[in-house]
């Protein structure tokens, strides 16, 4: 990607996330908003999140890859384990990281 | 602002407020710092330049969004679908815009252009916890404190990642770093069932739909996942809220 493709995703990305956090404090009175857009909002994380992740542990060139010689399928595993019972975001990282870094020398 | 309650001590009250914002945002930055840093590495060994990486945490300054775009830049996607991609992370963003509206609509435009531009995720949190406390004449003030002081750690820890980053020699698994650290950012978000839900359906049909151009293999899942999540929300609430639904 060349520089100039950069500064517009930059600027792009600039204008409508300031476009979004003015919304309310200067264009839209806030009863405005759907119910259903509303309640909707906090589904966005959770279902973005997962369409990045899944594809890649899963898949490798375009197609599906169930099995213990997956390293990336393994160490995310392993990394959501150890979040799901420390809550703590670094040491999911660090756990997920070492493991992917140890299957791949081994 | 207020500047006639404020002209009999034009500074202390103002000072004081901005100074427990800052404070309050301390706490939060002992999660936010390892991001920032993991984000600048991450943007320059996927080949974005030093500049360039500093400008997405200045400019755009949205975690989420901006190691989205990183992956999607990795990954050849145009800047269109990009820039699509990161106004539908950050809609979130609507709904801290429109809670705390009414606690600004009084002040100046330049008070609002310059809390806008520090609404994120952690600020909504601190500030929306401050206004709930009350006796908001100088709460903007602790806003702001807040907003900044956050802007500033992202900016320096953006700044230490990228260093860190360039020392790094290319092709060592750290494209394995992006998908482990959404990992760690969507484990927070899985609090109920139908958060659940919105998660196993955008993953299923990401999986399906991944051969589809211009990357739109995550978009669309996302689109059925929240549609899916909003599904299950209202049976649940039907069946008389025995998930407890934190909303």
């Amino acid at each position: 990607m060349n520089r100039a493709e950069l500064w517009m995703i930059i600027l792009g990305g600039m204008a409508v996330t300031y476009l979004i956090r003015l919304s309310f404090f200067f264009f839209i009175p806030p009863d405005r908003l759907p119910e259903w857009f509303r309640r909707g909002l906090r589904y966005i994380p959770p279902a973005v999140l997962a369409a990045l992740i899944v594809p890649d542990l899963l898949l490798l060139d375009g197609t599906l890859h169930l099995s213990f010689a997956n390293h990336r399928l393994v160490a995310g595993s392993i990394a959501a384990l150890v979040g799901w019972r420390t809550g703590n975001t670094w040491l999911t990282i660090v756990s997920g990281l070492l493991t992917f870094g140890l299957l791949t020398l081994l | 602002m207020s500047p006639s309650s404020s002209e009999a001590d034009p500074f202390s009250q103002p000072g004081i407020e901005f100074l427990r914002g800052a404070r309050d945002q301390l706490p939060i930055l002992l999660g936010v710092v390892p991001f920032g840093v993991i984000f600048g590495a991450l943007a320059v060994s996927a080949g974005i330049p030093a500049l360039e990486a500093q400008s997405f945490s200045l400019f755009i300054f949205a975690g989420s969004a901006q190691f989205i775009a990183v992956s999607l830049i990795a990954g050849a996607a145009s800047p269109f679908l990009i820039i699509l991609t990161i106004l539908v992370v950050n809609l979130r963003h609507l709904l801290y815009s429109a809670s705390l509206a009414p606690h600004v609509y009084h002040l100046s435009n330049l008070w609002k252009i310059s809390l806008s531009w520090l609404l994120t995720d952690e600020a909504y949190v601190v500030a929306s916890a401050r206004y709930r406390k009350g006796s908001p004449e100088f709460a903007h003030w602790y806003f702001l404190g807040t907003g900044l002081t956050l802007w500033a750690a992202w900016q320096l820890s953006t700044t230490l990642g990228i260093a860190l980053g360039a020392l790094i020699p290319p092709g060592i698994g750290l494209d394995f770093a992006l998908p482990i650290t959404f990992l760690a950012l969507i484990l927070p978000a899985l609090t109920d069932r139908p958060t659940w839900a919105a998660a196993c359906a955008a993953g299923a049909f990401s999986l399906l739909l991944a051969n589809l151009p211009f990357k739109l293999g995550l978009l669309i899942p996302a689109v059925l996942g929240i549609g899916v999540g909003l599904a299950v929300e209202m049976r649940s609430a039907k069946e008389g809220h025995a998930n407890g639904d934190p909303v």
